[in-house]
């Protein structure tokens, strides 16, 4: 009976949803106060049911109700608890309700958060986001039921697919689907923007905190789905330009675009338009990427079994929302104006090379991803496209657009006067090839041609962004979190070029077979099998290797890598065995006992690739500190009489 | 310079950025493009020789041959109606077993396909789509499971 409730409960979600886009864009658009005060009520209304649904699933979960397909599908008795819950989200069903969930759980924030804004205005916005969860959750009550019982009930589940049993996995999903769905809240900002043909400065500064929000999780998700890919799935590597890990990327790169612009919108009142079309395509890519996850059209080994009927909804739902926020956008953008002009070297100026940078990036991988299927819409031969692709562009884009940062952040609003700060320009650059160079040649040896490049770019960008925090701090003024925010995400960004720099050019790697007793050598490391016994885990057994790193001849960690062999599906799964420092990740991994009492093993020297995701966790930092910056609570405050004037002028 | 004159000069500084990356787009994705051949494909027409591209098929049943105390694997790939030769040296996927889908990265070697990559898999019942294609075209001897992309997991 209780799985029936949750399906129950999803679908008064779906008609509550309706409501929601109905009452509150119509209501908005008759200006009528009784339809536009549906809406709270319904967003509190759907957050409740959907949570209910969601909880019955965990319930389902948590006690084993087999009769339950998806719960069947993905548990066993044997899983352990963490895990039981962590596969609510493991498959295709489970992923959906929570994207619904997080959805509801973004539009009651926006509900509550919205009360000092003009009510048409926030009654739109809570109307688009709507609309939303409207056809996500009807994609999910008519396609991918999760509460759909068998019978007869299976005396035991399938199991959780091995390789999503692991802790990362349990918050990997959640976090890239706050991003994702937190685009979702930018976009309908930027539809109701475009309904109420009204966007000024005051908009974006509504709109800026959601979106670095969104865009913090979306790189903290992604950051620790390259974590998880580089432990889990054995074979070392943290970025495989693969198309799942692709379309988690674009909507990265694009939102990166869209916070900048927005930086420009509320601080002078330019880029209006273009900072709708990057909430529009931002959110557009996000889709786009559960579009490409759920629906199995690309080959990626991030493919777990999917279903192409799934995929024409989401294609269909897909171009509904992208083809009208378009259309909207192609009727409204004209009216709006961005008076203000800006030199050639004003920040402005800088935030526009960025936006173009970071576009043509994102289209590139765009390009890239899809071209597998534009070959197959054409009935070519197949195609898809390697990773060199990626690795030969990407540098291309991403290191002017280094150096634009370097010198951009000196620059003032509206007149460039970089002539005031050359000087701040030369000594970064200066002192950065210094130390870049020593770095380079000193330290590591001559490597890719790009090497130092992306050195010496990675620590000027960190010197950079130094500057002007450190000059507040000495001549005391007073020091914003959105000062100290920005300061700390293009840190991150600089140690995020110099590390990947590192990682890129100074990586070994060796596959080999060795028996217990013999010595892999790399570079001025050893790796030294010791011995290699049975284990046993709660739901599998496992080879496991005791294999000592040496570095000069001394030991220096232990590593203990597993070949698992899972029992519900028979399937083996490499737990790599992992020893991080602070400048070098040891990484070995143990495979298939290929006869003669060697095994294969995968050896890996990796160094300061732990400073990778500490580059993606300053980004998140600062992004959290900037939101809390103190006027996105004093303005919205103090303008609240002079915008219940506006709107009461509005609605006569 | 005039404002106006300046504006054309950002306009066309643009320009010349945004088609220099379409240059060096289209330059890197044509050489690092990939065709997808299956058996069938490659006993109607060998692709040019050292062209890389990738084979897809199933690995057939007991055609696995392991070099025992290396790395060295070879098998054949099939799709029911031709088969191809394998000769592989690394580490396999997890889920690389006969009478499996399988995805190769690699070249053509005097008859043999020397692949320098086998595509990993993350599910047993997950197919490349290009292999499930394959092989609808050949269907499979009614005693093998009928492929087909993906499942109800």
């Amino acid at each position: 009976m209780i799985p029936e409730l949750g399906h129950f409960a999803l679908i008064l979600a779906l008609v509550l949803a309706g409501a929601q886009a109905f009452f509150g864009i119509f209501g908005a658009a008759r200006g009528d106060a009784r339809w536009q005060s549906v809406v709270r009520p319904a967003v509190a209304g759907q957050f409740v049911l959907v949570s209910t649904a969601i909880g019955v699933l965990m319930y389902a979960f948590v006690t084993f109700d087999f009769s339950v397909l998806y719960v069947a599908s993905n548990s066993n008795s044997a899983l352990p608890t963490f895990y039981r819950v962590a596969a609510l989200w493991g498959a295709h069903e489970g992923s959906l309700l929570l994207w619904a969930w997080i959805l509801a759980a973004w539009t009651l924030a926006v509900a509550f958060a919205s009360r000092n804004l003009p009510p048409s205005f926030a009654s739109r916005v809570m109307g688009v986001l709507g609309f939303v969860s409207f056809g996500f959750l009807l994609f999910t009550v008519a396609t991918s039921n999760p509460f759909e019982r068998i019978f007869p009930i299976p005396a035991d589940g399938r199991d959780l697919n091995p390789v999503l049993q692991d802790p990362a996995l349990a918050i990997h999903p959640p976090l890239l689907y706050m991003g994702y769905v937190g685009m979702s809240v930018a976009f309908a900002f930027a539809c109701a923007a475009m309904l109420e043909g009204k966007l000024d400065q005051a908009w974006a500064r509504w709109t800026r905190p959601w979106t670095t929000m969104a865009w913090a999780f979306l790189g903290v998700g992604i950051a620790l789905g390259s974590w998880w890919a580089y432990y889990e799935l054995g074979w070392g590597g943290y970025w495989f330009w693969d198309p799942v890990e692709n379309a988690s990327f674009m909507p990265w790169l694009v939102a990166t675009a869209l916070i900048h612009s927005l930086a420009a919108t509320e601080k002078r009142g330019v880029f209006k338009s273009w900072t709708l079309l990057l909430a529009i395509l931002a959110f557009s890519l996000s889709l786009l990427g559960t579009f490409l996850v759920r629906s199995g059209v690309l080959t990626s080994v991030h493919s777990f079994a999917a279903d192409p009927t799934r995929g024409l909804f989401i294609l269909a739902f897909l171009v509904i929302v992208i083809g009208g926020a378009l259309a909207l956008y192609a009727w409204r953008a004209p009216m709006l104006k961005s008076p203000a002009g800006f030199e050639g070297t004003a920040r402005e100026a800088f935030l526009l090379y960025n936006n173009i940078f970071l576009v043509v990036a994102a289209a590139m991988v765009l390009i890239g991803t899809l071209a597998p299927l534009i070959a197959d819409a054409l009935g070519t031969t197949p195609l898809s496209v390697g990773a060199p692709y990626f690795d030969n562009l990407f540098p291309m884009l991403m290191l002017p657009l280094g150096a634009l940062v370097a010198i951009g952040i000196h620059a003032a609003w509206k007149r460039g006067q970089l002539g005031n700060n050359r000087a701040r320009v030369l000594v970064g650059l200066g002192v950065s090839l210094l130390i870049g160079l020593a770095l380079v040649y000193g330290v590591y040896g001559a490597s890719k041609p790009l090497t130092p490049i992306g050195i010496v770019l990675g620590i000027w960008i960190i010197l950079s962004s130094l500057f002007d925090p450190v000059d507040r701090l000495r001549r005391k003024l007073s020091l914003p979190r959105a000062i100290i925010g920005m300061t700390l995400a293009h840190i991150g960004l600089g140690v995020g070029v110099l590390a990947i720099s590192l990682v890129e050019s100074y990586s070994v790697e060796r596959d080999a077979a060795i028996a217990p007793g013999e010595t892999l050598a790399l570079g001025r490391y050893a790796y030294r099998f010791e011995s290699i016994s049975e284990v046993e885990g709660p739901n599998y057994d496992a080879a496991r290797a005791v294999v000592t790193v040496l570095r000069d001849g001394e030991p220096v960690t232990t590593l203990h890598p597993e070949q698992r062999n899972y029992w519900v599906q028979r399937s083996t799964l490499t737990e790599a065995g992992i020893e991080r420092s602070w400048n070098m990740d040891m990484f070995l991994a143990l495979s298939k006992n290929v006869g003669g009492g060697r095994w294969s093993v995968r050896a890996q020297l990796r160094p300061f690739l732990g400073w990778v995701w500490l580059s993606a966790a300053l980004m998140a930092l600062g992004a959290l500190v900037a939101v809390t910056d103190r006027r996105y609570r004093l303005r919205s405050a103090a303008n609240e009489p002079a915008l219940a004037q506006g709107s009461a002028a509005e609605a006569t | 310079m005039t404002p106006r004159q300046q504006r054309m000069v950002t306009v066309a500084g643009i320009l010349v950025g945004v088609s220099a990356a379409a240059w060096l787009g289209f330059r890197a994705f044509e050489s690092n493009v990939m065709l997808y051949y299956d058996p069938t494909d490659l006993a109607a027409k060998m692709p040019p020789a050292n062209e890389r591209f990738r084979l897809g098929g199933m690995v057939e049943k007991g055609s696995v041959v392991k070099t025992s105390g290396t790395l060295d694997i070879q098998f054949l790939v099939t799709d029911f109606k031709h088969t191809v030769p394998v000769k592989f040296s690394g580490i396999l996927p997890d889920l690389f077993r006969e009478g499996q889908g399988v995805v190769a990265h690699g070249r053509m070697q005097s008859g043999t396909f020397v692949a320098d990559e086998i595509l990993a898999k993350h599910d047993e019942k997950y197919m490349p789509p290009e292999v499930a294609d394959s092989l609808k075209n050949n269907p499979p001897p009614p005693n093998l499971p009928a492929a087909k992309t993906g499942g109800g997991t």
